[in-house]
């Protein structure tokens, strides 16, 4: 107790002292408070700690609840995966780029889909006209599957898929390529997105209403579960919910809601937490408060570890896991002066490392301008390697625990993502927050917001409103999607449906259909679906015809 | 006499995108500036954005493709106007634009194109600057 009397005196001389200094050099800010809405003190001390219970905050890396790492050794053992997210034009050419990122040292694969693919529509849908391979790689049948994978041992590396709503009509198709070169369900690992709840509010490409996806994604845990036990069956996505504006407390506080709708509705469908739960993960942003990120992944850990305990009564230490993907974020990065993108990415992939990420994508510096070129996104893999060989912050584990502010962000983002939570909870869940707007209007407000603090030049951006140059060297070679992937890909679909065996495909079909109006698990007809030809937009048309397509109510 | 009557603004997302943030912050800001928006939502064909303009009698359509896809769906849009002679309508348009695209988009008869970055008040200004009203 001598020791907190002593420090209370030094507190107390050095308030004085502060306020002497004030009277001729004042702050900054009149009151410094981060984007989330936490106060941020002048100084942190022991003093704040007083209670701080250090087994229950905190624990060992690797043991409950997991605040410090989920793995005792952490980067001790093995770096995260460095995971660049990847497609475009046809399967062909994303194939070369994975090949280039694969030489380039790159661990794991990352598949982005172009948006009629994520919307379950075949590239000579109408809707498609403009959009072919456009934000990513067009998949129409097995056909292009198996070229986007060709050479490329699927038992040798883990793939990431952005896939969500036809999310079981892509994981058949990459089942079916495995099942062609040999290689076991078991021995796949790799994850699907899967997660519609986040497209609702933040990244828009649903296409059944929220409980019927409940079902796909629910059947998809359950074959996953027996089949394909390596594999992530869901990556529960805090990242576009950032990016669509929310603040850091936002971002955990709906994903985890959005992880407990999921974990309810498997329940429900008749699984045990401890069968499911220890493939769950999780993907979140990491943006541009150094600080504040590295006590949000930390935060996130904590809070979720005991929502699996003490919710769902989850024993497998491996159920209260949070293990997360991290992506740098997109909307800090500028068109104005692009080449210091590349450092926001660096401090940013940096947070994302002290906050023990599992496999992390490192932004390329010309993504406001286009889609990154093969040497922007060479430097990007680069600033990962770099922290990873050269800065040595990976040789002890969660190494900025202890610090007063560090552990007082830590509590603040939990604390206040709890009361979100307790709030969707009192709308009665994820699902029901979404279709009543509240998820929505939150996260709008809070981009309103932050955009409203530059334009008044209260948060300066480097390069947009303040240090602008006049004349602006663009960078050279910006990748350029062929406009002809288009028509390829429509002649495709020709010769597939010309040569393929039609009575075949439409047996496969009916038998997805009668499937869908009654409740069998959804994958094995998919993936006998899959196998017979049927396309994409097929598979997906037959389930549309049973379940109808979501009305989106725009809220604004 | 015409003064009380508010600029209408209709806001739209043509294509597959769903990157919204950027034009609901637009909304925001143009109400806040004095407009009555309306906006479409989500995957918007460009016969649909051309009909909901004319039946909210609209003075400006302002269009957000972040997709890439934008040399197709705006000048889409433009000729549909055209060929229903609507020419009284100030078309605008955003998202991420490479340079080399603008030309053949304003040629088009897109009025402006505004890029990330942009001030929301300039974009009020622009309108309240080029709005064609009688």
């Amino acid at each position: 107790m001598d020791d907190w009397e002593k420090l209370k005196e030094l507190k107390v001389k050095y308030d004085a002292q502060v306020e002497k200094v004030l009277k001729k050099f004042p702050e900054r800010r009149p009151e410094f408070v981060n984007t989330s809405g936490i106060p941020i003190h002048r100084v942190y001390t022991p003093l704040q700690m007083q209670d701080f219970d250090y087994a229950e905050k905190l624990g060992m890396p690797g043991q409950y609840p997991f605040t410090r790492a989920v793995q005792p050794t952490a980067y001790r053992g093995r770096f995260w995966t460095m995971r660049q997210y990847a497609g475009f034009g046809t399967a062909e050419e994303t194939n070369k780029r994975y090949h280039f990122l694969l030489k380039s040292g790159q661990t794991g694969l990352s598949v982005a889909f172009d948006l009629p693919t994520q919307i379950g529509y075949d590239s000579d849908h109408e809707l498609a006209r403009g959009e072919v391979g456009k934000v990513g790689v067009a998949i129409d049948s097995l056909w292009d599957m198996e070229r986007l994978f060709a050479g490329i041992p699927l038992d040798q590396v883990s793939t990431s898929m952005t896939i969500n709503s036809p999310c079981a009509v892509i994981l058949a198709m990459y089942l079916a390529v495995a099942e062609k070169q040999g290689v076991p369900f078991s021995q796949l690992r790799g994850t699907v997105q899967n997660d519609i709840l986040k497209e609702y509010p933040a990244r828009g490409t649903y296409i059944f209403g929220p409980r019927r996806s409940m079902r796909l994604i629910t059947d998809i845990f359950a074959y996953c579960t027996k089949e394909v036990p390596q594999w992530n069956t869901i990556s529960i996505s805090g990242y576009h919910i950032r990016e669509a504006g929310s603040t850091a407390v936002q971002e955990v506080a709906f994903t985890l809601a959005n992880g407990i709708a999921y974990v309810e509705a498997a329940i429900q469908a008749g699984l045990k937490v401890d069968e499911f739960a220890p493939r769950l993960s999780f993907f979140f942003n990491s943006h541009n408060d150094f600080l504040e990120e590295v006590a949000k992944f930390r935060a996130a850990r904590r809070l979720w570890a005991k929502i699996m305990k003490e919710r769902f009564g989850a024993q497998d230490p491996r159920s209260q896991m949070l293990r997360f993907h991290t992506q740098t974020a997109g909307c800090t990065l500028t068109a104005q002066q692009p080449l210091n993108n590349i450092m926001r990415v660096a401090f940013q992939a940096m947070a994302a490392v002290l906050g023990g990420t599992q496999s992390l994508h490192t932004n390329s510096f010309d993504e406001a301008l286009a889609l990154p070129s093969e040497q922007a996104v060479q430097v990007a893999l680069r600033t990962q390697q770099v922290i990873a060989y050269e800065t040595a912050v990976c040789d002890t584990v969660d190494p900025l625990a202890g610090s007063y502010y560090i552990e007082y962000l830590t509590d603040q983002i939990e604390a206040r993502a709890q009361d979100y939570i307790d709030q969707i909870d009192r709308l009665g869940g994820a699902v029901a927050a979404i279709e009543k707007g509240f998820i929505q209007k939150e996260i709008q407000d809070s981009a309103y917001r932050y955009q409203r603090e530059i334009e008044k030049g209260d948060r300066i951006i480097v390069g947009l409103n303040k240090f602008q140059v006049k004349e602006e060297a663009k960078p050279a070679d910006l990748l350029k999607v062929d406009p002809a992937v288009g028509d390829r890909q429509v002649a495709r679909l020709k010769e597939l449906k010309a040569t393929r065996d039609n009575s075949a495909v439409q047996t496969a079909l009916a038998e997805l259909k009668s499937a869908a109006e009654g409740d069998l698990n959804l994958m094995p007809p998919i993936l006998k679906a899959v196998k017979s030809l049927a396309t994409l937009g097929e598979i997906c048309d037959t389930l549309r015809a049973v379940w109808g397509e979501y009305e989106a109510t725009a809220f604004v | 006499m015409t003064e009380a009557k508010k600029i209408r603004v209709l806001a739209a997302k043509p294509g597959l995108d769903g990157h919204d943030r950027g034009i609901k912050v637009i909304c925001a800001a143009l109400r806040d500036a004095g407009m009555e928006v309306v906006y479409t939502g989500l995957r918007q064909t460009p016969e649909q954005i051309v009909a909901a303009a004319v039946q909210e009698d609209v003075d400006v359509i302002a269009m957000s493709c972040l997709s890439g896809a934008h040399s197709y769906l705006f000048p889409r849009v433009m000729e549909i106007l055209k060929d229903k002679q609507i020419a009284d309508i100030l078309v605008l348009g955003g998202g991420i634009i490479p340079d080399e695209d603008l030309p053949a988009l304003k040629a088009n008869g897109i009025a402006e194109i505004f890029r990330p970055g942009t001030d929301t008040n300039d974009i009020v200004k622009f309108i309240q600057d080029h709005v064609r009203r009688n």
